[in-house]
């Protein structure tokens, strides 16, 4: 991680031949408040990031979904990416949040486990993410948010959990995709440790983002919702429920905005989260085409 | 080594040599009961003609095979019952306990024998252990229910004998005698017994009633120390967090309400299983204070919330009261396949503090129980 000034700075190679451009352009911005900006005197360590490049790749939809009456998995896409995804290496660390928590731009995260070190932050709900969020992009003079389900999925890769059942249930017999369900997260959540371990501790995936699918579970932008399907796969309804956010880890979970501990028991039969956590993206800014085509030419 | 002095210390205490502090009252307190030890049982029965039989007891919530009826002459039944006291973990977050097990696990195992037949009861206390333990089962008749009896110290192991006189679901814990008695009961050391009437359970009109599967749920209250940043602590041996726990125990308030020994220990891969048209027999028993549990999406169809035989049972519950120091049963028969939840319909216990148990239960659906008419639709 490198310490910067929070001037916003969309690349260090622009530096010398794009000064002039990148100045104007962050005047321009910052005057026609396209980009927050920095808090006077404000120095943060710029969180480190990986750019994801461009790809194909698929991802299940989001929510739940019913065909003729019965649930179903959800439909599996197909996505082209054409642009990059810049995100968080790292889940938000306890550090990370602690500094926001000073500012009184956060409320205090409740952690269930305990655990010492440079650990990601949990014990938070979505809305604590969002005001991170805030806080950091306004600390940074960037746009930072959190990633949807796609684009969790994107920068995921290969840790990404398929959450079919695959399963042809019986449609007279709704209990059989509940055991199933049930059984499946049942062998996944007795897997692994349920502690928060230090940051990293669950390694990379192939593209260098760290700890995906470990103990942490990550809050996502993306409304949980009941799409019904007709017998061709076509959506006869959809109905969004933006009470309650998805997180995505070791298995997708909905769970509402307000809850900082996934915990189960009672009537709800599911394995839940072990602990909820978050990491964001970082919005590109409406200049980084520029900034990528100028970067090109002074190669 | 730390450890090893303070487990010489006890042995010198437990050998008489003077003692002050935490431990010294562990321990004082036990020759109280001990004099329980001169009462008499009458007359030695003479059981020559009697069969003997040895169980292999098996952990809960599972328990060993046994006869639903019998038509054979009263027998001895033989049981040994090994004292563990050991480091429990007792909840996801890693809270220990320093638990005091028959058999190893919270509860100790379920013993099946028939009315009138003799249980025969080897209790061993190894040398590993650190504290004094007996037995007191409900079922029987006289010196404490065998806790005056069989008071043991680490190294030594002692047999009793009682005749199974009435029929039902019984606790038996240990109560070594004074303040003793209600921390080793929360510390784990409880079970029960089934005694069945040799013609088998009846619903109370003369019908004969058998079950497929038995499960034996001992639920368990645990009042364990926190720290000042509100951590639940944990200790090296029992006799270190004596007094603290005492302190959360006279709140009356547990910290941890769990079936068989831990949070989560019947959920997940450790669910119970049972198929449509299958009838279970649960047995639940509370050492210590009252309960009431609850199969969400069943019910009781056969009650003895006392837990005694020849009781008819209540029907079609749909939530029963377990009173603290007794155990209960309930026989349903599945009806619907899926996921039940077998909760303390205190719901914060359920929830919160972890007294929540599943079933997978696979089957075919019975659309004329229940169907969903309509599914969630946007509204018209
Ligand atoms: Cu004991």
């Amino acid at each position: 991680m490198k310490v910067i000034a929070s001037r916003a700075n969309p690349s260090p190679s622009l530096w010398l031949p794009g000064l002039l451009l990148c100045s104007l352009l962050a005047l321009i911005a910052v005057q026609s408040g396209l980009v927050p900006f920095p808090a006077a005197g404000a120095t943060i360590e710029r969180p480190e990031t990986i750019i994801v490049p461009p790809r194909s790749f698929s991802s299940r939809l989001a929510g739940e979904f019913v065909r003729d009456r019965v649930p179903v998995d959800a439909p599996m896409a197909t996505i082209e990416r054409d642009r990059p995804i810049e995100i968080m290496k790292f889940q938000v660390g306890v550090f990370d949040y602690a500094r926001c928590v000073a500012d009184g731009a956060c409320e205090a995260a409740a952690p269930r486990r305990k655990a010492d070190g440079d650990v990601p932050v949990t014990g938070v709900n979505f809305n604590d993410a969002k005001d991170y969020a805030r806080w950091l992009s306004a600390q940074t003079g960037e746009t930072w948010r959190l990633p949807t389900v796609e684009e969790w999925a994107f920068a995921a890769g290969s840790r990404l959990v398929d959450h079919a059942l695959g399963i042809e249930t019986d449609s007279a017999n709704p209990a059989e995709r509940w055991i199933a369900t049930y059984e499946r997260e049942a062998a996944l959540g007795a897997a692994a440790s349920a502690k928060p371990e230090p940051r990293g501790a669950f390694g990379e995936n192939e593209l260098g983002v760290a700890d995906l699918g470990g103990s942490v579970w990550e809050w996502t932008a993306t409304c949980d919702g009941r799409t019904t399907l007709g017998i061709d796969g076509g959506v006869l309804t959809h109905i969004e429920s933006c009470g309650v956010r998805i997180l995505e880890g070791r298995h997708r979970a909905p769970m509402s905005a307000f809850i900082r501990d996934g915990r189960s028991g009672g009537c709800s039969v599911g394995t839940p989260p072990d602990n909820l956590g978050f990491r964001l993206v970082r919005e590109r800014p409406w200049y980084a085409p520029l900034a990528e085509l100028a970067r090109r030419i002074t190669g | 080594m730390e450890n090893e002095n303070k487990k010489l210390s006890r042995r010198a205490l437990l050998a008489g040599v003077a003692f002050a502090g935490v431990v010294g009252t562990v321990i004082a307190a036990t020759p109280v009961v001990a004099e329980e030890a001169e009462v008499t049982t009458g007359p030695a029965p003479d059981l020559s003609q009697l069969t003997h039989e040895k169980i292999e007891l098996v952990a809960p919530p599972y328990v060993h095979a046994h006869e639903q009826a019998t038509t054979a002459a009263p027998k001895v039944v033989e049981f040994t019952l090994m004292i563990e006291e050991k480091e429990m973990v007792i909840d996801d977050l890693g809270t220990t306990v320093q638990a005091m097990t028959y058999n190893g696990s919270v509860p100790g195992p379920l013993m099946v024998v028939h009315e009138g037949d003799y249980v025969e009861l080897t209790l061993v206390n190894p040398a590993s252990n650190m504290l004094q333990h007996n037995i007191d089962f409900h079922s029987a008749t006289g010196a404490l229910g065998g806790g005056g009896l069989t008071l043991v110290n680490p190294g030594e192991q002692v047999k009793l004998r009682f005749k199974a006189t009435r029929a039902g679901v019984f606790v038996y814990h240990c109560a070594p005698g004074g303040p003793m008695i209600p921390w080793h009961v929360v510390s784990g050391m409880n079970g029960a017994i089934m005694v069945l009437p040799r013609d088998g359970l009846k619903d109370g009109k003369g019908n004969p009633l058998k079950y497929d599967h038995i499960f034996y749920i001992g639920e368990q209250d645990y009042y364990i120390p926190r720290d000042r940043e509100g951590n639940f602590k944990s200790y090296e041996s029992a006799g270190d967090g004596y007094e603290d726990m005492l302190a959360v125990m006279k709140t009356l308030t547990p910290t941890h309400v769990v079936f068989n020994g831990a949070a989560g220990a019947l959920t997940g891969e450790h669910a119970m299983k049972a198929k449509v048209g299958e009838t279970v027999l649960i047995v639940h028993s509370q050492a210590n204070r009252d309960t009431r549990p609850h199969l969400i999406g069943g019910h009781g169809d056969y009650v003895w919330d006392t837990g005694k035989f020849r009781n008819p049972p209540q029907v079609d519950l749909e939530t029963w009261f377990i009173a603290g120091g007794s155990a209960g049963a309930a026989l349903y028969k599945f009806l619907e396949p899926g996921v039940y939840a077998y909760v303390n319909h205190n719901l914060i216990e359920a929830v919160e503090l972890g007294a929540t148990a599943h079933f997978t239960v696979e089957g075919t659906w019975d659309d004329d129980l229940m169907t969903q008419v309509q599914p969630p639709t946007p509204i018209e």
